[in-house]
């Protein structure tokens, strides 16, 4: 029984004066407790919208979200909003792309720790308190004690991230959310947050959805990816059968644009040519068809589905041959 | 190149301390400008004599005075003599120990007029921050008619309908601060529900309560309280204006610049002084406070922060 199932969940947002956009289409997935999930896309390909949806966090007025999603036998689409704000925190946690922006200024971390213990673990504020500092320990920040009763303002940025991974895992959720949590820090400060996140999930026993637009995360992290494009997942593979024998051409450009320590010296990056505002709609044909070096004319006249192909689900009229992506995707 | 060499050595030395919050960068740089020393040196002042002078007045300011009387005539008001500064008032009271005592009374309708309007404004303007939708809309369209009618006039019209007292100054003073601190509080909560932290700690299934008052309000009060500075002046000034008129406080006794003004009008040919000094004192402080609220806002305007 999957932890997280989430069942052709689509995104449209409305506006008046404006054409419905639909961020995200008919996504599904789902999460084993303990699994870790990519959901890798460049910006604007829906995997944002997507975990605030599971989340509960869109706006109620503007976005209309459609499928289901359910956690433990519980669909949270149609829990109250009261109903959510309890389960939030306690058995999802969340991570967020920019660690300043997403502590209170004003208030000490310690604060912002307890706050969440009182609430859902019904700590006393002494409890709480001793709780945090081992919170804080155990994320690797240095000094607990003193750094308990500063402000986010003091902390590095790497510090700050770990705050907020302490935070998120404060009351031991079943399902953790990472949406791009390393964007926002410098390289080698993502190793050492990264390293931490798989360390504290596997400890823990909790599943994580990490979201993405770095490969290379995806590469050291995590069990299962999806690739979205345009709102749609594209391919969904296990971690090497996709790094491996990418097939979707969208993935395989992904690949082929990052620079590889094994490839020989001079060879030219190929970036994939084009930009996601070149899109065409879904219900034409493969969004990705304009800029798709294997596009031929059914990519603009029929829409792809996601199809059982080679080990995969994958969605796409003219994959990667097999045998190019053996010797050409290889990371 | 030296110039530039102490701004960087400033900057180490911010960066050596571990950085600075946006409110004790922006105090800092406040008190750079010789502008906000000013101001902050005249309200000083004015703070501490309204509170020492009842202490310090060389005379009882509510009690006339026979040798002061002796000499009143409805055209003839003492000067200075021994013993009294500025002479006489027009009631044969000690017009110098009068000015010193109406620092208090013009402090205290300042304040508890911007308090009041503080409070209703932040309570207005935090609902609607708070909730947003139809209970937004329907607040702020209502100071949006408070704000429609010119202030004074608003404040002329409550105090023509209550009882002449020093409250209905305050709370007709009041008024006039309301929409503008609904509007400003509102306004910092809206930017604040779409903030990061906000969006985190609804993520964590933090309650509303706890988001609104811990996470929204103490975020959102910084341009509140400098306003506040700024309506000290103007509540001051629309007081005295109040009791020019003749729409202030019927107790013609009470020591305060505004009524002291408001009743030496008639007495200008006789002796200017008694509308001269209160004037001075009112312009004076008012400008003492606007300096500050002034430079303080520009200091925490991020647009301004080097």
């Amino acid at each position: 029984m999957a932890l997280l199932d989430v069942r052709d969940l689509s995104v449209v947002f409305k506006r008046k004066g404006t054409r419905p956009f639909t961020a995200v289409d008919g996504v599904s997935f789902s999460v084993e407790p303990g699994q870790t999930v990519g959901l890798v896309g460049e910006s604007g390909s829906g995997k944002s919208v997507t975990s605030l949806a599971i989340m509960g966090l869109l706006r109620k007025r503007g976005a209309e979200i459609g499928g289901s999603v359910t956690f433990e036998d519980t669909e949270l689409l149609t829990l109250s909003d009261k109903q959510l704000r309890d389960r939030r925190g306690r058995d999802l946690g969340m991570v967020f792309q920019d660690p300043l922006s997403s502590l209170n200024p004003v208030i000490t971390i310690g604060l912002q720790i307890t706050e969440v213990l009182e609430r859902h673990r019904g700590m006393s504020r002494k409890e709480a308190r001793v709780e945090a500092a081992e919170l804080l320990d155990r994320v690797g920040l240095p000094d607990p004690q003193r750094r308990i009763d500063e402000y986010p303002h003091q902390l590095s940025g790497g510090m700050r991230q770990r705050v907020l991974i302490a935070i998120a895992l404060a009351c031991r959720p079943k399902l953790l959310i990472a949406d791009e949590p390393t964007t926002a820090l410098d390289v080698t400060i993502q190793a050492q947050i990264l390293s931490l996140l798989s360390e504290l999930v596997s400890e823990t026993d909790t599943a994580l959805i990490m979201i993405t637009h770095d490969l290379g995360i995806v590469a050291g992290l995590c069990d299962d990816v999806n690739v979205m494009y345009g709102g749609r997942i594209v391919e969904r593979a296990q971690r090497h059968d996709l790094f491996d024998r990418s097939r979707h051409p969208y993935t395989h450009g992904l690949l082929q644009s990052i620079p590889r320590l094994d490839a020989p010296r001079g060879e030219p990056l190929t970036p994939i040519r084009g930009s996601v505002s070149d899109n065409i709609e879904w219900e034409q044909g493969c969004a990705f068809a304009p800029r798709c070096p294997n596009a031929t004319d059914v990519c603009w006249s029929e829409p792809p589905e996601l199809k059982a192909d080679d080990g995969r689900m994958l969605r796409c009229h003219n994959p990667v041959a097999i045998g190019d992506a053996v010797t050409e995707g290889a990371l | 190149m030296s110039i530039l060499s102490t701004r960087k050595a400033d900057k180490i030395d911010s960066l050596a301390e571990g950085g600075t919050s946006l409110a004790m960068d922006a105090l800092r740089r406040t008190f750079r400008s010789p502008v906000a020393i000013l101001g902050l040196v005249i309200v000083g002042l004015f703070v501490i004599l309204a509170i020492i002078s009842p202490f310090v007045a060389p005379k009882d300011p509510y009690r006339p005075y026979p040798e002061l009387k002796a000499e009143l005539t409805p055209s003839n008001i003492p000067g200075p003599m021994p013993g009294f500064l500025l002479g006489s008032d027009q009631n044969g009271y000690d017009f110098f120990s009068r000015l010193l005592v109406g620092a208090q009374q013009t402090l205290f309708v300042g304040v508890f007029a911007t308090l009041i309007g503080v409070t209703i404004g932040m309570i207005i303007g935090g609902l609607a921050g708070a909730f947003g939708g139809w209970v937004d809309s329907l607040l702020m369209r209502l100071t949006d008619i408070m704000l429609s009618i010119p202030s004074l006039l608003l404040a002329i019209s409550i105090a023509a309908l209550m009882p002449g007292s020093q409250w209905t100054v305050i709370i007709a003073v009041a008024m006039i601060g309301v929409p503008v601190f609904a509007r400003l509080l509102r306004g910092a909560m809206m930017a604040q529900r779409s903030s990061d932290h906000v969006l985190a700690a609804t993520a964590l299934g933090v309650k509303r309560r706890t988001i609104v008052f811990r996470h929204m309000l103490p975020n959102s009060i910084g341009p509140v309280i400098v306003q506040a500075t700024l309506t000290l002046a103007t509540a001051i000034i629309d007081a005295a204006a109040l009791s020019f008129l003749g729409l202030g406080d019927s107790d013609w006794r009470r020591a305060e610049w505004g009524l002291m003004l408001g009743n030496a009008q008639e007495l200008l040919s006789v002796k200017p002084s008694l509308a001269f000094f209160p004037a001075i004192a009112i312009i004076v402080v008012a400008l003492g406070f606007t300096l500050l609220g002034e430079s303080m806002r520009e200091s925490l305007d991020p647009k301004n922060r080097r």
